[in-house]
């Protein structure tokens, strides 16, 4: 099957379409069927993936609008690989967890075509092909948060909407410009991604364009000053929006950075270090100030969230192979761990009604298996050594190391905040006397609520004791990356900060 | 003692001809039908102007590129046969939208499908043209035409729009008049090729260039009246909510398209004599109706009246394609209404088939915003259909409007004015919350009343002409190619 990543591009979106015919009260055993299938179809591309090969592999190229250099161009690699599998597991896990909800047709429906698009971001090797699924990504969550949100949920999709539509139209441009700049070079109309890394561009071109993917990427990441849609998104959205979002759209945000940032203009990120240091520095330990002071648990893991992903930015400006692999890694953690945190709390508020912290405690009591399991994100969310997590902070702190030390060490002090909220929550939810009436009565998770958590918990821990799988490929693309990246650098100071490991196993 | 003139008839080239009279007896057969038999169903009458339509768009499409004929009046370069092509078939989207199950009279006359042919061969002969007087005559028949038009439509508010439209095109007109007695007087000469001729000899000589300019500003008002740019454009949201819904989505696209051919032949010549001002008087004009417009749009209470600032605005859009003044630009241009129309005319027309002779929301709008609201409860395709006219129309890939803008975008930067794009980038911004807002308030929200059916005016005619409008706009990025290359081609043959 070599084409198996139009496979699962266009499987769920054909779900999507067939499931308009299913009934109702079957709808949800259908999606997470079709889910399931999608799951094991991205698995089949991690065993059929050649982990010693660091190039895009599994590529098909169908033109579509030669005379505008636009073709239907995927590929995948170590980078893109395991958000692909992440994406089809969340999704899985995701719907798999639900519980009632009105009009779960719709909602199945429009998560079938929300995966299509998740899938074709980070399959796309064309930019437009790229723009494409970025944009249409932004409809299914519009309506997921405003058809099944809390009381303020038309703004806050709309706002989620508006955001992320500007800086992508600016980034637009930009790709518009490295296709002309490309076409005056040879003559030809291109928008492969490929194609535009054998572009060397002059530092000052570099710089603009830098700046104009930068605002594309930065509102979906979200960087510090653009995180201001995030909360809310995550305030108003149903539990399973949350944890998409957190999940996976997040990460298109990073991850364009790693695919069209850093290897298109590395002149210009390498003097973007600082800025962008600084920001993910803000962004960390300022957001982390903040979601100490929420009175709302989904709150807390919605800014913890903008933290850790200021951490995964870090990483990725680190501009060597510790620091790129782990923030690539901390991807998939930061993925899988608030994945399940935004679930958990969603299983409390469909219990109680209620998200406040000052609701709770003393829950350890009534509701053992949900304690137990909260306990342990928790703890994979702060970066406990052992957990997913730490592996990747770790490695992103490491690398950082290189470039600046006192960055590192105050970036280092996040996690030392990230515990100190997130331990304020286990404190004031879990321990403590059972002093609420009404949590008396909770019931412990069933079935369905922990047999969706406990692979989540297992990924946690196998990942977080032998990271190996998953980081070797991780590596090895990276490292092509950053060969490729001094390679092309003009500036000796790039070049200089540019660090490739000799070879890949020096960085495990 | 006069010359006797000897024309042969191989030299008046009448085949350049053939498409406009075609139009014009199809008319005349519809009118000796009507004195015939007045009892005539109004299907008849539609059918039989498809029919029309389709031979003269055979016919056009039997033209040879770059002729000249009719004492070298009438000018068949690859602009005027794609300008002509999209003029019809936007017509042959149009007219079946007569055939609505409710009865709305303006179309069981006959009158109306006549004047509806006049006014195509009025448009046909504008750009079919390079010669000034040619082109007046062209606009004022299809102007007239379609004042006549919109006052059938015979309620209250559609006088005021016919009336004010008249007043506003008699101003326009005027306007085209004096431009082009001053360009007769700088140059002696009304055909456009031999007035490039004369300016380019003359636009050194002192105190001359203010004449000059004059003239292109006279002429430029003219047709900003035409295609609604701002300040010129107040007209139109008053013109498109009295007209009837198709007729409005209609006015949004195909007389534009004619009233830009024009302003491609006339402005293009300007710049390229290197009148610089000209570029920038339309670029500012472009920049400030796409983002007044939009801005202007976004606090409407009435759908129609948001479209209708929103066709403003993707005016704008287009007419900064043509102030770059490259193959690329004007390329755009016919790109981007190529792709528009559908979808525009497509949002129209789900208007058009939710309108209800009372108006049962509000006492001044005939579709206000709470019509829509929770569509998606009441009538899931119709408000699923009517979402992807919307996020077309914001320009969400990969829907039609998507693939025009990035085009246009790509002209701009491509021609240097990265500004520019930038601009329509963050115009795109503003618009897709006035399209977004309907989009909420069909899928977000409960219904205002208990309505059973929002759809009173649906027929299978219309429904297949909306899914072929959907088809269109969904099914852009298959078509594009063919489209771009033949465009492209034909505006290169033509040497725009």
């Amino acid at each position: 099957m070599e084409n198996i990543l139009s496979i699962l591009v266009f499987f769920p979106a054909v779900a999507g379409l067939l499931g308009f015919v299913i009934d109702k009260d079957s709808a949800k055993a259908y999606g997470v069927t079709v889910a399931a299938i999608e799951f094991i179809l991205s698995l089949w591309l991690w065993f059929s993936f050649d982990t010693s090969n660091a190039g895009m592999q599994f590529v098909e190229m169908i033109p579509l609008i030669p005379d505008m250099g636009i073709s239907y161009y995927v590929g995948v690699d170590g980078i893109s690989l395991f958000i692909i599998i992440l994406a089809t597991l969340m999704t899985m896990i995701g719907m798999a967890s639900m519980g009632e909800t009105k009009n779960m047709k719709n909602m199945i429906i429009t998560l079938l075509f929300l995966e299509m698009t998740m899938i074709g971001v980070f399959v796309a090797l064309d930019a437009i092909i790229f723009y494409l699924f970025w944009e249409l990504s932004l409809v299914p969550m519009l309506y997921i948060v405003g058809a099944w949100g809390g009381p303020l949920r038309v703004y806050a999709s709309i706002k989620f909407f508006l955001y992320t539509f500007t800086g992508s139209l600016i980034m637009l441009v930009g790709m518009l410009f490295v296709a002309y700049i490309y076409h005056s070079l040879t003559g030809v109309w291109s928008f492969a991604i490929t194609d535009w890394y054998a572009l060397v561009l002059p530092e000052n071109y570099q710089l603009w364009l830098f700046a104009a993917f930068f605002i594309g990427f930065a509102i979906k990441v979200p960087m510090f000053p653009f995180h201001t849609w995030l909360p809310y998104a995550h305030g108003q959205a149903p539990t399973i929006g949350s944890v998409i979002l957190a999940a996976v759209l997040l990460k298109m945000g990073t991850y364009g950075f790693v695919r069209f940032t850093l290897p298109m203009f590395p002149d210009a990120s390498v003097a973007a270090i600082t800025p962008i240091a600084v920001l993910s520095l803000i962004m960390v330990i300022y957001t982390a100030m903040v979601a100490y002071a929420q009175k709302d648990i989904k709150q807390v893991i919605a800014y913890s969230s903008v933290s850790h992903m200021g951490i995964i930015m870090l990483g990725l400006f680190a501009m060597n192979s510790e620091g790129i692999s782990g923030s690539v890694f901390q991807m998939l953690a930061h993925g899988i761990v608030s994945g399940a945190l935004f679930m958990l709390v969603g299983m409390i508020y469909e219990r109680r009604g209620t998200k406040l912290l000052s609701e709770f405690g003393g829950l350890t009591a009534v509701m053992p298996k949900f304690a137990i399991i909260f306990g342990i994100m928790l703890m994979a969310s702060v970066g406990l050594p052992l957990t997913i997590s730490f592996v990747g902070e770790f490695l992103v702190l490491l690398g950082f190391y290189k470039v600046s030390p006192m960055i590192t060490i105050l970036a280092g002090t996040s996690i030392i905040l990230g515990a100190v909220y997130m331990l304020r929550v286990m404190k004031m939810a879990f321990f403590g006397p059972l002093d609420n009436e009404k949590n008396k009565n909770l019931k412990d998770l069933n079935g369905r609520e922990t047999w969706s958590l406990i692979p989540l918990v297992a990924i946690v821990i196998w990942l977080g004791v032998y990271p190996k799988p998953v980081l070797a490929p991780i590596d090895n693309s990276v490292n092509a990356l950053l060969g490729f990246m001094e390679e092309k650098a003009i500036t000796q100071e790039a070049k200089d900060i540019i660090i490739v490991a000799k070879s890949s196993k020096e960085a495990n | 003692m006069l010359e006797p003139i000897n024309v042969s008839l191989e030299s008046l080239n009448l085949i350049t001809l053939a498409p406009m009279l075609i139009a014009i007896s199809g008319a005349l057969i519809i009118l000796i039908l009507d004195l015939i038999n007045n009892k005539l169903h109004k299907s008849l009458y539609v059918m039989l102007t498809l029919l029309v339509l389709f031979v003269d768009f055979g016919a056009v499409l039997g033209l040879n590129v770059n002729e000249r004929g009719f004492f070298d009046v009438m000018l068949i370069d690859g602009v005027s046969i794609i300008s002509q092509l999209m003029i019809i078939g936007g017509s042959m989207i149009f007219i079946p939208l007569a055939l609505t199950s409710k009865r709305f009279h303006e179309f069981s006359y006959p009158e109306f499908f006549a004047l509806f042919l006049f006014m195509i061969a009025g448009f046909q002969f504008m750009v079919a043209t390079d010669n000034l007087i040619l082109i007046f005559v062209g606009l004022e028949t299809a102007s007239l035409a379609l004042y006549t038009l919109i006052a059938l439509h015979n309620r209250a508010n559609s006088y005021e729009a016919a009336v004010k439209y008249f007043t506003m095109g008699a101003l326009a007109a005027g306007f085209f008049a004096m431009g082009s007695a001053v360009v007769y007087a700088l140059t002696g000469s009304i055909e456009l090729y031999k007035v490039a001729e004369v300016m380019a000899t003359r636009v050194n000589e002192t105190g001359l260039m203010i004449a000059i300019f004059g003239s292109s500003v006279l002429l430029l008002v003219a047709f900003a009246f035409k295609i609604s740019l701002f300040p010129f454009h107040t007209w139109v949201p008053d013109v498109y909510e009295g007209a009837s819904a198709p007729l409005a989505g209609y006015m949004s696209v195909v007389p534009k398209i004619a009233a830009f051919v024009v302003s491609i032949r006339i402005f293009g010549m300007y710049i390229d004599l290197g009148v610089e001002w000209v570029r920038i008087v339309i670029l500012v004009m472009a920049v400030l109706t796409m983002t007044l417009a939009n801005i202007m749009a976004l606090v409407q209470n009435d759908v129609k009246r948001m479209l209708a600032y929103s066709s403003i605005s993707h005016a704008g859009f287009i007419m900064a394609a043509l102030a770059l003044d490259t193959t690329e630009g004007n390329t755009a241009i016919f790109m981007y209404y190529a792709l528009f129309m559908f979808t525009n005319l497509g949002a129209f027309a789900m208007l058009w088939i939710s309108r209800n002779k009372k108006r049962r929301f509000d006492d001044r709008y005939d579709h206000p915003y709470e019509k829509f609201a929770g569509l998606i409860g009441i009538m899931p395709m119709g408000a699923v259909i009517m979402a992807l006219f919307m996020l077309s129309l914001a320009g969400v890939p990969p829907f039609s409007v998507f693939w025009g803008k990035i085009y246009v975008m790509q002209a701009a930067v491509n021609a240097g004015y990265i500004w520019l794009a930038i601009v329509m980038g963050l115009n795109s911004a503003i618009a897709a919350y006035y399209y977004l807002k309907l989009v909420v308030y069909m899928f977000l929200k409960d219904p205002v009343k208990d309505v059973e059916v929002v759809y009173y005016n649906i027929s299978r005619p219309l429904m297949v002409i909306i899914g072929l409008a959907t088809v269109a706009t969904v099914a852009a990025i298959f078509y594009v190619q063919p489209l771009v290359s033949y465009l492209y081609y034909m505006i290169s043959a033509s040497g725009y």
